[in-house]
């Protein structure tokens, strides 16, 4: 693997594999390192396993083999180290905004001064201040996923997994969610997985991209997005993003074939 | 008030007035007597001459329905609740729920007038039919919670109790409504067999006792007159229940939602 050297991984899995009870495969000799601050896609098809990878990591699931390293797992393991998007807002629909955005002081701590505030700038920065008394019925999809991000960053997590998140979005606000979240990103340094089948998006996004077998899922090759941010829509525009996309996609169908074999 | 709406309202009045028009011709043409089948001018005024009684039996009915209603609301909720956190419990109980709820409460009424005091009898019957609409609906309630929510719920840690209280029952509060909503209706149906099963030989002075003794008496006008009580106050409890229900949910739960076109 190139360029572990610079800081010691956030997360690392070593040959993870998970047999469901079914008797799936899902994932088979998984290995992958996520530095401190980086910002990894994880590509490939539906049903690759990437998104058990991501429970996997956030401790939802159990590694049936291999060792899991990360702030959910192990010594380091602490309430709010992790920050999960679904590919769905997952949004108690009874609660207002801020109530969904407080719940996970409410589960853990209980809420303080401290933890309104946080839900407050956690709000702003997702653009929701307005929004914060509307139920999530009241709000467009793109909004509920706003206030799904806001959750998951108020607890000030040092990971981000981000499971599909934006896939059941139309293209605009899904390419105008793709540039917030990236502000967000620069802005609050924290290190994001992010589990996408469309190669456009990923290449957009990352600083590395991985990409996944199919079933059983491992990272079959991984590609550096040198390209300098912030990443804009002259660079998504542009001959360079075409040609990491082209590529990008050459490797996934050779993966795909890969696990089909 | 659009066209549809007014027609709504006038469309029911208007086939009232038809169904007493016709009933009212058919007494008067035919000159049937009172004890046969009495004109709704008879029955009206026997509805006002005999109000006190009428009231008084309406009332106990009314109490016996009302302790019926509560006690299967707290006993259906309290068992769907016992259900879904010990699979035991479930295991041992739901069978024998589920035959209580298939046996006629017809059929059980008078082995309990048998066992039981006659107030306890009836109020047992009551409770009988309208707890299971409660703990089935309120099972499913609880059951059909998204899974990416509990997901949510288990990433931050959260107790059993937690889990429960904030993500569980109000998640399972339409269906609990609903359940109740039938309940409503059922736990009248439920005081009213117990009391016919009664009958004169009872010692009660409910409405369905009085249009037993109506019946025996040949004073047909009085039964009509009470079994038009009867209806309007299951009427009367279905409305306060959807109108609860309508509270309860009209901020968030789609069912409760006006959609304009």
């Amino acid at each position: 693997m190139t360029a572990l050297n610079d800081t010691s991984p956030i997360v690392s899995l070593h040959g993870v594999g998970k047999t469901f009870d079914n008797g799936t495969v899902a994932l088979a000799g998984l290995d992958l390192a996520v530095r401190d601050g980086e910002f990894v896609s994880l590509l490939g098809p539906s049903g690759c396993g990437k998104s058990t990878a991501l429970r996997i990591i956030a401790d939802l699931s159990d590694a049936t083999t291999g060792t899991v390293e990360g702030p959910a797992n192990g010594s380091s393991k602490g309430v709010g180290a992790i920050g999960f998007v679904f590919q769905d807002p997952t949004l108690l629909p009874w609660a207002t905004v801020a109530a969904n955005v407080l719940l996970p002081f409410k589960l853990a701590s209980g809420v303080t001064a401290q933890s309104r505030a946080a839900v407050a700038q956690a709000l702003d920065h997702v653009g929701l201040s307005e929004f914060a008394g509307a139920y999530p019925r009241e709000l467009s999809g793109g909004m509920k996923m706003r206030a799904s991000i806001a959750r998951a960053l108020v607890t000030e997590p040092r990971l981000l997994l981000m499971d599909e998140p934006f896939a059941a979005l139309d293209e605009i606000t899904r390419f105008k969610l793709n540039d917030d979240l990236l502000a967000l990103w620069r802005h609050l340094r924290r290190t994001v997985i992010f589990v996408t089948h469309s190669v456009f998006e990923s290449v957009y996004l990352s600083q590395r991209v991985l990409v996944m077998t199919h079933r059983p899922g491992r990272v079959f090759t991984e590609f550096e997005i040198p390209a300098s941010y912030p990443r804009d829509q002259r660079f998504r525009t542009s001959a360079e993003y075409a040609g990491f996309c082209r590529r990008v996609t050459e490797a996934l169908s050779t993966a795909s074939a890969e696990g089909a074999r | 008030m659009s066209r549809w709406r007014v027609l709504q309202i006038a469309l029911p009045v208007a086939m009232l007035a038809l169904v007493v028009l016709a009933w009212d011709l058919i007494v008067r043409i035919f000159a049937l007597p009172p004890y046969v089948l009495p004109g709704p001018g008879l029955v009206f005024a026997t509805l006002i001459s005999d109000r006190v009684l009428l009231w008084q039996s309406l009332l106990v009915t009314l109490s016996i329905t009302f302790e019926g209603f509560v006690l299967a609301a707290f006993g259906g909720i309290a068992l769907a609740v016992a259900f879904n956190q010990w699979r035991v419990i479930e295991y041992s109980f739901y069978p024998y729920a589920v035959i209580l709820q298939v046996t006629p409460v017809v059929a059980v009424a008078p082995l309990l007038l048998i066992y039981l005091p006659q107030p306890l009898a009836v109020l047992t019957c009551a409770w009988l039919v309208a707890f299971f609409p409660v703990l089935a609906n309120t099972t499913l309630g609880l059951n059909s919670v998204d899974h990416n929510l509990i997901a949510l719920f288990d990433l931050y840690k959260a107790s059993r109790r937690q889990v429960l209280l904030n993500l569980k029952l109000p998640a399972a509060l339409p269906q609990m409504l609903a359940g109740l909503r039938i309940a409503g209706g059922l736990s009248l149906i439920g005081a009213v067999v117990a009391e016919i099963a009664a009958g004169s030989a009872g010692a009660g002075s409910g409405l369905a006792y009085r249009i037993a003794e109506s019946g025996y008496r040949l004073n047909i006008p009085r039964m009509f007159a009470a079994l038009l009580v009867l209806s309007f106050a299951g009427v009367a409890i279905f409305f306060v229940l959807s109108a609860i229900s309508h509270l309860a949910l009209r901020r968030w739960h789609e069912s409760a939602v006006r959609h304009e076109r």
